[in-house]
């Protein structure tokens, strides 16, 4: 690495130097938790839709400890934060255009 | 945003700070696991694109297989928190406690590919297969998975397509962590590695071949260490730990997605 980035590392590393170890120790316990949960749900004779919404709720919320705290985006600028996570909930959102085909072939059948 | 101060040739000069605040090397990782978010969403969303127009889709996985997921989904989260301390050990520069915290993470990664791997050998064994894995020989397909592979075949072409490529990452995170730690030292014992997974599989297993996976990671990080040898710092341990993260988040999505909404309600 030349001069400029050693200098930039070095201040980020300073800035994680400033992190307690127990928030990693709670998000763990609470991505921990939160996997019970789904296994829980995972058992219960629930409507698939539902079951779900739910759980790719609890996935998102999961994602979101594992990206803010593990990953550390929480502490990035805000620019890092934005442009990062827009670019990717935008182009995974484009994907869903396929859906309504996988609905038609269920609804309507393939010719 | 401020300025970066630096001492370059005896002389201290202020340079423009990075448009987002870090390093280089650590905004390449981010872009390199945006674009394998792109891969695997490409995967998950092909997988639901399957499970919403095929009206029969099996529910094949019963208590034994969640039990094993979530014991593999406890390790992959086990060893997101050794990775994050070994991080936060190299900061401090405790070399000794980043080997040790990067040794526990690959531990962990090695048995979720362990588990993950006997489980695919119980699936392909009972009947859940692809047409170019071979036969299991002497052993009976139950007629339930041996239905499910004829009547719904984009199941195990999912499943194993997507478990399949996340297995690859995790498998080529522990090489990239034993590399972080143990730096050339770690391409013998990848070698053996490699020679165990190998002869100690059967010949019609898909990972006999799969093994050869760690003899290409050991010729590639062989090039790699032999050409540019150098003792890997804080910025390196943390840009290692942005990609076994981002391999623990996509397993918060397949897990769910993939087992709990095909468990089997007895």
């Amino acid at each position: 690495m030349d001069a400029v980035q050693v200098a930039i590392a070095e201040r980020v590393a300073e800035q994680h130097r400033h992190h307690g170890k127990a928030q990693f120790f709670y998000v763990w316990g609470a991505l921990l938790l939160i996997t019970g949960i789904e296994v829980y749900l995972g058992y219960q004779n629930m409507e698939p839709v539902r079951m779900l919404s739910i759980l790719m709720g609890l996935s998102i919320i999961k994602a979101g400890l594992i990206i803010g705290y593990f990953m550390h985006l929480k502490f990035e600028v805000s620019r890092m934060k934005w442009l990062t996570m827009s670019a990717l909930v935008f182009c995974l959102a484009m994907m869903c255009i396929f859906f309504p085909d996988a609905f038609r072939i269920l609804h309507l059948g393939v010719r | 945003m401020a300025d970066v101060a630096v001492q370059q040739h005896g002389v201290t000069a202020a340079y423009e700070a990075s448009l987002f605040g870090t390093y280089s090397k650590k905004i390449g990782m981010w872009l390199f696991l945006l674009s394998d978010s792109l891969t695997f969403g490409a995967l998950l969303y092909a997988y639901s694109y399957g499970r919403i127009s095929t009206p029969n889709w099996p529910t094949p996985f019963h208590s034994e297989s969640i039990r094993n997921a979530t014991l593999m989904t406890a390790f992959l989260l086990t060893s997101s928190l050794t990775m994050v301390l070994a991080v936060r050990a190299s900061v401090f520069g405790n070399s000794k406690a980043v080997r040790g915290w990067l040794l526990a993470t690959m531990a962990c990664g090695t048995a979720f590919v362990i588990l993950h791997g006997h489980e695919w050998s119980n699936l392909i064994a009972e009947g859940l297969t692809l047409p170019v894995f071979p036969a299991v020989p002497g052993h009976e397909a139950s007629k339930e998975f041996a239905d499910v592979s004829k009547t719904v075949p984009q199941f195990p072409a999912t499943f194993f397509g997507l478990t399949g490529m996340h297995m690859l990452h995790v498998t080529l995170g522990v090489v990239y962590l034993g590399i972080i730690a143990l730096r050339k030292k770690f391409i013998p014992i990848l070698l053996g590695l490699w020679l165990v997974a190998w002869l100690a599989t059967p010949s019609y297993s898909p990972f006999h071949y799969g093994a050869h996976v760690l003899l290409l990671a050991a010729i590639v990080c062989g090039v790699i260490v032999f050409l540019k040898p150098k003792v890997y710092d804080s910025s390196d341990v943390e840009v290692a730990g942005l990609y076994w993260h981002f391999v623990d988040l996509v397993w918060m999505f397949i897990f769910p997605l993939v087992y709990l909404m095909s468990t089997r309600i007895l």
